[in-house]
């Protein structure tokens, strides 16, 4: 059953509609797969082993039973531990909710029960989305399975590593600076932010509440289109949830693949995003891609967004200021964890502070630091009042953009998968990693990251970002299933038919099926 | 608590001049919860009332409640205020137990509601026009018990228990101008201030209005300047007074308690204090100063508001005529004395005695009966005197008291039929048998009887003293078990006296 593992979702879906697969095959195929290689990767926090056959069982006996279901019903998909799921604890990667069971679903939770999906299990992420490489976990790494030595991207390791190594076919992330974009570009996977208000952040643990949303993760861009289309769309419960109707992604990734797709397609490549601090290999893989593209027939424009210089640091402090307020809720009144104080009294702001002390991590307590900072009285013109200012100016280098063009891309991350703790003593290189996702948060606008290739100098993925004007998304699935079908045209294969195999671990090898 | 020393209230004022400041948050009656589903419902079981956005669960998010936002509106209107083309919300951030996400929901720089004012008439006659600063719109905060103390503070007690029903209900905070010129009275201007408010959130129906439950709470700020000075002496803020005496005496004695520490060469600190009904006096709460930081920032949750011109003005067609002109256009009307309107202003019987009279009663029976007998039992029963009988029971009642039906004292009877519940007015007179015997064929027949039973007295009459029938009045009404009338039977004992063989 290990082929059903290596399968698209698209691919599972029609062997699961067409009932040559039952969803109890295809959930035992998966689960399988990580009892072998997941002690060894942790991609999971948790794995909900007897809950998913149970739901599989359930959509073969709708599916039997004559029911038309949601073509994705039956297909396996691992969530990223930042949205709250009712039946399995949710963490956030951090020691402080440890435990702790949500009383209800994330609003994409429940799309995805409704149309079917078998969630697996929770994935690994840096505390509260804060880190570009899932270090700052509070439950350990995930690995890359590309190099195990190396980090799977951040704050969507755990999603990303999953699906590239075909733990999950696809996966749930959340990305706030690019911890979508980021991992699936360090592990050869696809994945994608969608336009800000395009998929409900109900039941997603806010980190900055105007910049977070939810996004797809899996190998295939038509895969990440049909899963945007179960989680997308208007939700009363997120006010900041548009209310367009919007196309079908599925449709548009399509479009993307027929003849000529690409012809007269008007490319823009921002100036800013590449030069210094982007790795020869990086560099070279993304050079390459636009020839194939101007051989494609699409028009590549360069432009310069000055303001993107200013990216990071605005970020820097919009993001810490919205998580220090939303982080404050974690106070150990309600939910999660509680920590006595070693001396003085119980009151409840001692076993409050003593609960924070021991709850949060170091790089959460930063930025908390840091964002209380900014907002304070006297300081807030000069902080966060400017990054406001500086966020105006990018979303103006970005209309001034697609005025010119349709779509802008660059690398999605500046290297490929660095090595465990190269970046965390040093918390502004592991910051710069998002140089080239920020922008995007900013603005609100989508964005979607795919490979484009091995780095020659260390063998390792490097990824395309491409990104389209707010409400786009549909644009970014058609120009982006276009790439991936010359690249891996180009290629002959898959990227991730390509990553390493991975040797089961002793221990769970001959105990199939145990999670 | 040691009773801080007092300066006696003129004398105060003849050393300062009081500057006054207050915020009247005001609880809307919306259905449900300003920024959630959940039921705004006072009284339910603790906790019950919540939901993952109320309780700050992670993930929880806000919706807002269009509903307040429109009562926010007509409130602010019908304060004069202009209605923001642009506000929005922000967070408020400060950690507390009964705030659950551990940040207020409220609005900072962009208030919905802005720049209006209020006239309020004292008893003297006197004209005061408070300016309002603001009036913006905000969530309210859960209810905190403290357990195991002998005071039920927070000093002392061994656990705290908190219910989040009233966690995200709706508030409206209306914060005014300072208002100097109050002078001697500074008191009676916060209870009047207050009153009014209340009056106007009441009339609009946006709130209930109840400050015993603390749909209205008022924070008192209170500063003494020295007679001479331009400078603004260190105010205090009275939190949480939550009746309208309470606020008159609170002012009163901040005037008091301040003069008296100026006067002795010390300063105030500027704080919030607690207000103790018991003892009638104040003390220190935590110090605030201007400096306090709430790190406001805009609540990237919730999409900026632009209330549409159109809908503003909609809404301002549906404000209600304000009390004050309408109290002026009844008792002109009804034509009470001020003792008689205040009577039934005090007692909040304006809408029953309003509805009475549309109904077909007098405007003096009404009053009479609203503020007398119905007023009397239902403070026996500790209800509401508009909860005991309808104004078209009444305006029944007093129909059958003018057509001379009833006397007063057999009313009073069918009043208590009516509201044991026993039917309409006529229907009690009817099953109680209590209609005024009005036939004078029965009567005469008594009075003759009594008449020919007392001769001495009849001979009394027949010599010209008239005082003589009071006997023979008593005599019949007892007679008829009460179910006479009085004047009636005095006509015709006298009638009677005179042509009785």
């Amino acid at each position: 059953m290990t082929y059903l593992t290596k399968l698209s979702a698209a691919a599972l879906s029609e062997l699961l509609v067409s009932k040559q697969v039952s969803a109890v095959e295809a959930t035992h195929a998966h689960l399988d797969h990580i009892t072998a290689v997941d002690t060894d990767l942790h991609a999971f926090l948790h794995v909900a082993g007897d809950a998913a056959l149970a739901t599989a069982a359930e959509i073969d006996a709708r599916r039997a039973a004559g029911e038309v279901l949601n073509p994705l019903a039956g297909v396996p998909i691992a969530i990223k531990d930042v949205l709250a799921t009712q039946d399995m604890p949710t963490t956030a990667g951090s020691k402080i909710l440890e435990g702790w069971v949500p009383p209800y679903d994330a609003t994409v939770v429940s799309r995805l029960r409704a149309a079917g999906l078998i969630p697996l299990g929770k994935t690994n992420m840096d505390e509260f989305a804060m880190g570009s490489s899932t270090e700052h976990s509070a439950y350990g790494v995930t690995r890359n399975p590309w190099d195990r030595d190396r980090i799977p991207g951040g704050s969507g390791g755990g999603s990303a590593a999953a699906v590239a190594s075909f733990q999950a076919p696809l996966a749930l992330g959340s990305d706030t600076g690019g911890s979508i974009r980021q991992p699936a570009a360090v592990t050869g996977s696809v994945g994608v932010k969608p336009t800000y208000g395009g998929v409900s952040r109900y039941g997603a643990i806010a980190l900055a509440s105007s910049l977070d949303q939810v996004g797809p993760v899996s190998r295939s861009v038509y895969d990440a289109a049909l899963l945007h289309d179960v989680i997308g769309g208007h939700d009363p419960l997120d006010s900041t949830s548009l209310t367009d109707s919007w196309p079908s992604m599925a449709a548009a990734a399509q479009a993307g693949l027929k003849d000529g797709a690409l012809k007269g397609v008007r490319v823009g490549v921002i100036k800013e995003l590449s030069g210094d601090g982007f790795q020869a290999g990086v560099t070279q893989r993304f050079t390459e891609t636009l020839a194939l593209l101007v051989a494609a027939g699409a028009e590549i424009t360069e432009l310069s967004a000055p303001n993107f210089e200013y990216a990071v640091a605005a970020y820097y402090l919009i993001l810490p200021a919205e998580a220090s307020s939303n982080l404050a809720r974690f106070d150990s009144v309600r939910f999660g964890i509680r920590v006595n104080p070693d001396s003085g009294s119980l009151t409840s702001e001692h076993v409050m502070s003593a609960t924070r002390e021991a709850g949060f991590g170091p790089e959460v307590k930063r930025r908390i630091i840091l964002g209380t900072y900014a907002l304070s009285a006297g300081y807030y013109d000069a902080y966060y009042g400017s990054a406001q200012k500086v966020r105006t100016l990018i979303q103006r280098d970005f209309a001034a953009a697609f005025s010119q063009v349709d779509v802008l891309v660059s690398p999605s991350a500046p290297t490929t998968a660095f090595k465990f703790g190269e970046k965390l003593a040093d918390p502004m290189a592991m910051y710069l990693n998002d140089v080239t996702t920020i922008p995007a948060n900013l603005a609100g606008v989508p964005g979607m990251s795919i490979p484009m290739g091995l780095a020659p100098e260390d063998g390792l993925p490097v990824g395309l970002q491409i990104m389209a004007p707010a409400k786009a998304d549909a644009r970014l699935y058609t120009v982006g299933a276009a790439i991936e079908q010359l690249l891996e045209a180009r290629w002959g294969h898959t990227m991730l038919s390509q990553a390493p195999a991975l040797t089961p671990t002793e221990m769970f090898a001959s105990e199939e099926g145990a999670v | 608590m040691a009773k801080a020393e007092l300066m006696d209230f003129d004398k105060a004022l003849e050393l300062f001049e009081p500057v006054l400041g207050f915020e009247v948050h005001v609880e809307l009656n919306t259905k449900t919860k300003m920024f959630c589903g959940c039921a705004n419902e006072f009284g339910s079981g603790a906790n019950t009332n919540t939901c993952p956005t109320c309780l700050g669960l992670p993930g929880g998010l806000p919706q807002v409640n269009k509903k307040a936002i429109e009562s926010s509106i007509r409130l602010g209107l019908a304060l004069g205020c202009e209605i923001a083309e642009h506000s929005r919300f922000a967070r408020k951030n400060y950690f507390y137990p009964d705030t659950a996400k551990n940040f207020q929901t409220s609005q900072y720089d962009d208030p919905i509601c802005h720049d209006g004012s209020i006239t309020i008439e004292l008893e003297s006659g006197r004209l005061v026009t408070v300016e309002i600063e603001r009036a913006h719109m905000e969530d309210d905060a859960g209810k905190l018990t403290h357990m195991g103390g002998a005071t039920g503070r927070i000093q002392g007690a061994d656990y705290s228990l908190v219910d989040y029903n009233r966690g995200g209900v709706p508030l409206v905070e209306i914060v005014t101008q300072m208002i100097e010129g109050a002078e001697h009275d500074a008191p009676e201007i916060g209870k009047t201030y207050v009153a009014a408010i209340r009056e106007i959130a009441k009339a609009l129906g946006v709130s209930n209005a109840r400050m015993e439950e603390g749909n209205v709470r008022c924070d008192a700020n209170v500063s003494l300047r020295p007679r001479g000075s331009n400078v603004l002496g260190t105010r205090t803020e009275t939190k949480n007074v939550n009746s309208l005496r309470s606020v008159e005496r609170a002012v009163r004695y901040e005037i008091q308690r301040q003069a008296a520490v100026l006067a002795s060469g010390g300063t105030i600190t500027q704080e919030t204090r607690h207000w103790h009904e018991d003892t009638g006096i104040t003390s220190a709460g935590r110090p605030k100063s201007d400096a306090d930081d709430y790190r406001y920032f805009p609540e990237p949750d919730l999409l900026p508001m632009a209330p549409s011109r159109e809908w503003v003005e909609e809404l301002r067609l549906t404000l209600p005529e304000p009390p004050a002109a309408r109290r002026k256009r009844l008792q002109a009307a009804w034509g009470f004395v001020n003792l008689e309107f205040q009577d039934v202003v005090n007692s909040d019987l304006l809408d029953a005695v309003e509805a009475t009279v549309a109904a077909g009663a007098s405007a003096q029976a009404a009053r009479k009966w609203w503020t007398g007998e119905i007023a009397r039992l239902a403070n026996a029963a500790g209800v509401a005197a508009d909860s005991l009988v309808t104004p078209a029971q009444l305006a029944a009642l007093i129909e059958l008291v003018e057509a001379g039906t009833l006397t007063d004292r057999l009313a009073r009877q069918v009043l208590e039929g009516v509201i044991a519940g026993e039917g309409t007015p006529a229907e009690v007179v009817d099953s109680r048998g209590l209609a005024v015997v009005s036939d004078d064929g029965a009567l005469i027949a008594a009075i003759d009887a009594a008449l020919l039973g007392q001769p001495d007295v009849l001979a009394k009459i027949r010599d010209g003293k008239v005082q003589a029938a009071g006997a023979v009045i008593g005599a019949v009404m007892k007679a008829m078990r009460g179910q006479a009338d009085a004047a009636r039977v005095r006509e015709l004992v006298l009638e009677r006296a005179a042509t009785i063989e």
